[in-house]
């Protein structure tokens, strides 16, 4: 690097450090979802439906996730109803 | 007990056939009956890079369909005396190569190779399943850069899943990291992911670190794998890399920055 590459390059943000921020947010995310079921959507879909039928709810306001601890799995269910006086 | 080792990455021109032929030969180097098998067919590359294209007859896809014997389509390496490449075949045909007949061809093979070194296609199509399909053991070849460790990534989840050894319930396939076309002076400027960066993010067990070197084109022009030009940072890191394999614990070389000299220094150059 020369002498004015050195400073030039000093007042530039760190492209590595950036690089392995999203990589870490990306990998993780995809790691979550690829050792998900394959059943999982069209599960969340149908649950979905069936809720509807009582409660008016949109599809971000049911979450479905497959846990495994050792040789249980947990099926975690999570709706968020919307608020009582509406 | 013969081995089966994927070389594969997911994402292209990382240096797959690259890292084939080089650890195939210096497997064979070191006295072990070597077979390298290149699995991308329509796109098949091992044969130019082991410097055999010329002496291509019959290929893995004639072996498959019983148009050639395994003796017929292995070719005998000129170099050394263990190392023979089975080609891939250039048909159009994407489903030339089946599960049944990859599978019978490996067991044929590991009648009489200690090591069959299985050259993945990039993607994750057929091509690169089968390659990984039988495997014990898995070469990740990754560059140190957002997409391929990404891909490289996804492959270790389909290496845990989608091989026989998964299927079966059978140990795990065993996971290497080759970073390749490493940068010592832009990952000490901040501008490439360091070695630890992606062992961090991918974490497996790293194989060895192949710097970026003007001596892998020298030797693909030739057609000598890259591991048998001695002299080259390239192919001592791959030589490093093949005794890891054999289970020799290695430090890592080709990390640092060469040192400049004081001119080249305050002027700049060869960057």
């Amino acid at each position: 690097m020369s002498l004015f590459a050195f400073f030039r390059e000093r007042r530039k943000q760190n492209s590595a450090s950036i690089a392995k921020e999203r990589l870490q947010i990306i990998v993780a995310h995809e790691r979550g979802r690829h050792s998900q079921p394959d059943y999982l959507p069209q599960l969340q879909k149908d649950l979905l439906e069936v809720i509807r039928k009582y409660v008016p709810i949109e599809q971000d306001q049911i979450q479905v996730e497959l846990e495994n601890q050792g040789s249980c799995s947990i099926l975690e269910l999570n709706i968020t109803l919307p608020d009582r006086d509406r | 007990m013969a081995k089966v080792l994927v070389v594969t990455s997911g994402k292209g021109g990382v240096g797959k056939t690259t890292t084939s032929a080089a650890i195939g030969t210096g497997l064979a180097l070191r006295g072990h009956k070597t077979v390298i098998v290149d699995f991308d067919v329509g796109l098949r590359n091992l044969d130019l890079i082991m410097g055999c294209e010329r002496r291509v007859v019959y290929d893995f896809v004639n072996v498959i369909n019983n148009e050639a014997t395994l003796t017929q389509a292995l070719i005998k390496d000129k170099r050394l005396e263990n190392l023979y490449v089975l080609a891939a075949s250039q048909t159009r045909d994407k489903d030339a190569l089946t599960l049944e007949g990859v599978g019978k061809v490996i067991e044929e093979l590991k009648g009489s190779f200690e090591y069959i070194v299985c050259d993945s296609p990039a993607g994750i199509e057929k091509g690169a399943h089968l390659a990984m399909y039988y495997a014990d053991e898995a070469i990740v070849v990754t560059n140190p850069e957002v997409s391929s460790v990404r891909d490289s990534d996804r492959m270790l989840g389909l290496l845990a899943s989608k091989s026989k050894r998964a299927e079966n319930g059978e140990d795990s396939i065993r996971e290497h990291l080759l970073l390749t076309r490493y940068n010592p002076e832009r990952v000490n400027k901040g501008e490439m992911l360091g070695v630890e960066d992606v062992e961090e993010i991918l974490a497996i067990r790293l194989l060895g670190v192949i710097p970026e070197s003007q001596a892998v084109l020298k030797a693909s022009n030739q057609g000598i794998p890259v591991i048998l030009d001695e002299q080259s940072d390239a192919g001592q890191a791959y030589s490093d890399a093949v005794e890891r394999l054999l289970g020799k614990e290695m430090p890592h070389r080709f990390l640092d920055v060469k040192k400049k000299g004081f001119l080249q220094r305050l002027f700049g150059g060869n960057e």
